[in-house]
């Protein structure tokens, strides 16, 4: 058979990893309307509309503030404003979570249509990413917007610095980590349901884990310390609040970063060939 | 010459019998230790006779050759449970055969079912681009369909209305459309046309056909819809219990899937499993001898037949005897019965000859119902003994019939009324 440019053959036994970027590069205006269709179906037939975006962070902020900040005391950031200091924790750990917990069930939600028709697999946990990274924009400037005001409000000392900057890169660790290792999680539930369960279990205990809900200044120097340092998302949180709040709020922690990055490679690495090899067949076993 | 597009090279397709998903995580960790160390599978039930797992393996498909050619159409039947779908689902790349190669030469379009993707928020319009990258097209080449796209659809007045508010047809007609559109050079269809009106249907098989012809596209098309596939295909494929056991001509392969459970028989024994009786007892059909030693029968003879009938109620019947004709395809030719009734005493038996007018039924394999009934009052007709399409026979043209061109009933339909007269005045 003279193989025309559409070329391709099947087998069963496919070895090692075949990653198929170009055919992803290919189906890239699938992601765009996945994303679009996941964030205008979010809220068709809701009043406030894409508000729903900001109102559940800053309730989430509100309640952290009075409950873990003025209750607990558990916010020690000096001349920074509670309220800021968990609204930069929490849209930050927000679009990281929202990252895996909607790609972690990226087989099973989308079973009917990959039952049924051929695109690269790798298309649905993108558009997932990308489609958080729009309600993570809208609350990153609902930030940027309560940043100012305070900057403005006197009594309050905001050391803005140019480690902010790095914030993008920040949210391409989170993007690559939540991806990473939501895949696994889905590869894994096609056949363990199980886990579905426990996402949702896992990803709130590992929000208590990193801080979010209080200070790492907090455990000074003890072996908690030296744990949440092997936490992934610790450097990325405090790095967040360093640049945009000020050293009082957060902290860079060079070997700590190191890891956060190195073990993010491994996962996304890990996450990418378990899911290589679980979407020829998952049909079977979902 | 024509070209290879699509090779399939020995596939089979495995499953393990009620296991898919069933297992637990431990019984899978000691599987995959014993695995590795080349030991027995632990799991598996003790002096069980096969080898491990066998018996809860399962074949959808085995040992399938297949090779399509550039532009064929090529239609796939067989019972449910055959492995049509499977077979589909290992082409569009869905799932991954077990064993064998599949190499294709061109891009697919798969249809196994319609709307695939859609979203019911979503618009007709949203909907298209939605469905139509599902199917790989980029933006460009959807907007550049778009318009033939709703036209097609019929669906104009509400192409700005999410899909949820269209009725089932629309929805229907619309993600065919979008289907119908795409850039492929392999389109494959699981059943999609058995919805839609009848309008509908035919102008998608119209589209079909002109794709096909015009584009040079290559078909593969699953029904069980029997005229669908006589009116798309070229060629059919035959699937029994995960095999290829047919590979041809449109209507070999029909009659093969159609008539496979009767074969021609000159003596008809009849059992009470076949018959369907009204009463338990009334006259029955017990044999039926077809008069006939070779099944087949020179164009523009009778049918003869030789039945038996036996009264097993105690009183005297007066029953009739209708023979009705029936074609490959299943559609019924015609009917005669008998025009005077037939006494019969209680728990008597008798033997009859009939003779059936078949001298204007066209070359071609027909299939005999027998049916016993009575006629009540007011002219209700009452069946005492059913015995469908028990019997059958092969109708031979002779040499100069119709011009010694083949009959296609399709057209002409299976009874002709001689030659048509012709005189010059």
């Amino acid at each position: 058979m003279e193989q025309s440019k559409y070329y391709k053959k099947i087998s069963a036994e496919e070895k090692g990893l075949r990653l198929n970027l170009r055919e992803v590069m290919k189906y890239r205006d699938l992601i765009f309307l996945l994303v679009k269709r996941t964030f205008v179906s979010q809220y068709k037939q809701t009043i406030l509309g894409p508000a729903w975006a900001v109102i559940q962070p800053l309730l989430t902020t509100v309640v952290f503030t009075f409950v873990f900040g003025n209750v607990a005391g558990l916010a020690d950031c000096g001349a920074v404003p509670t309220f800021l200091f968990y609204m930069c924790g929490n849209i930050t750990w927000g679009y990281f979570a929202g990252c895996l917990t909607n790609t972690s069930n990226t087989f099973i939600a989308n079973s009917g249509t990959m039952g049924k028709v051929y695109f690269p697999r790798l298309c649905m946990p993108i558009s997932t990413v990308l489609s958080q990274l729009i309600s993570f924009g809208i609350q990153f400037v609902m930030f940027i917007v309560f940043l100012v005001i305070y900057l403005f409000i006197p009594g309050y000392s905001i050391k803005i610095n140019l480690w902010a900057l790095a914030y993008p890169l920040l949210v391409v660790e989170m993007a690559a980590l939540g991806f990473g290792v939501g895949i696994i999680i889905s590869s894994l539930t096609t056949k363990y349901r199980d886990l579905q369960f426990l996402v949702g279990f896992g990803v709130s205990l590992w929000m208590y884990g990193t801080p979010v809900a209080y200070s790492l200044k907090l455990f000074g120097t003890g072996p908690l310390y030296w744990i949440a340092r092997f936490n992934p998302m610790t450097p990325v949180i405090e790095l967040a609040r360093y640049g945009f709040l000020g050293p009082e709020a957060g902290s860079i922690d060079p070997p700590a970063i190191i890891v956060s990055l190195i073990v993010t490679i491994i996962l996304t690495l890990i996450g990418i060939f378990k899911f290589n090899k679980v979407e020829r067949t998952f049909m079977d076993t979902v | 010459m024509s070209n290879e597009i699509l090779i399939i090279k020995d596939v089979s397709k495995k499953y393990r019998l009620g296991m898919i998903g069933g297992t637990t995580l431990r019984d899978e960790l000691q599987r995959r230790r014993a695995a590795r160390k080349g030991l027995e599978d632990p799991t598996k039930v003790v002096n069980s006779k096969a080898e491990a797992h066998t018996g809860e393996e399962f074949y959808a498909l085995r040992d399938i050759n297949i090779t399509v050619n550039e532009g064929e159409r090529v239609g796939i039947i067989g019972h449910n449970g055959a492995g049509k779908s499977t077979l589909l689902k290992l082409i569009s790349q869905i799932t991954a055969p077990s064993t064998g190669s599949i190499e294709m030469n061109g891009r697919i379009a798969s249809m196994l079912e319609v709307g695939t993707g859609f979203h019911p928020e979503l618009s007709g319009r949203e909907n298209i681009y939605m469905n139509g990258a599902i199917l790989g097209m980029t933006k460009a080449e959807i907007d550049s369909k778009m318009e033939q796209i709703i036209d097609f659809s019929e669906c104009r007045q509400f192409i700005d209305t999410p899909v949820k508010r269209y009725s089932s047809g629309m929805y229907v007609k619309l993600a065919f459309s979008v289907a119908a559109h795409l850039d492929s050079e392999i389109m494959i269809m699981d059943e999609v046309l058995a919805v839609g009106d009848m309008a509908f249907q035919n102008k998608c098989l119209e589209k079909m056909n002109q794709v096909s012809a015009k584009e040079g596209r290559t078909i593969l098309y699953v029904s069980h819809n029997m005229n669908t596939i006589r009116q798309l295909c070229e060629r059919c494929i035959v699937l029994s219990h995960g095999q290829v056991v047919f590979d041809g001509d449109v209507e070999e392969a029909i009659n093969l899937y159609l008539g496979r459970k009767h074969n021609f028989e000159k003596e008809i024994i009849v059992t009470d499993e076949i018959r369907e009786l009204s009463a338990p007892n009334v006259p029955v059909i017990t044999r039926i001898d077809m008069n006939n030693s070779t099944g087949i029968m020179a164009f523009g003879n009778n049918m003869k037949f030789q039945i038996d009938v036996e009264n097993r109620s105690n009183k005297h019947y007066d029953f009739l005897l209708r023979i009705i004709m029936k074609s490959a395809s299943g559609n019924v030719v015609t009917m005669s019965s008998t025009h005077n009734t037939i006494g019969l005493e209680g728990r008597q038996k008798s033997s009859y000859s009939l003779e059936m007018d078949t001298g204007n039924v066209v070359p071609g394999k027909y299939t005999f119902t027998f049916v016993l009934y009575e006629v009540g009052s007011m002219n209700v007709d009452n069946n005492l003994d059913v015995l469908r399409d028990i019997a059958e026979i092969t109708i031979k043209a002779d040499a100069d019939f119709n011009h010694g061109m083949p009959w296609n009933s399709r057209w002409w339909g299976n009874v002709t009324n001689g030659d048509l007269e012709v005189s010059e005045c």
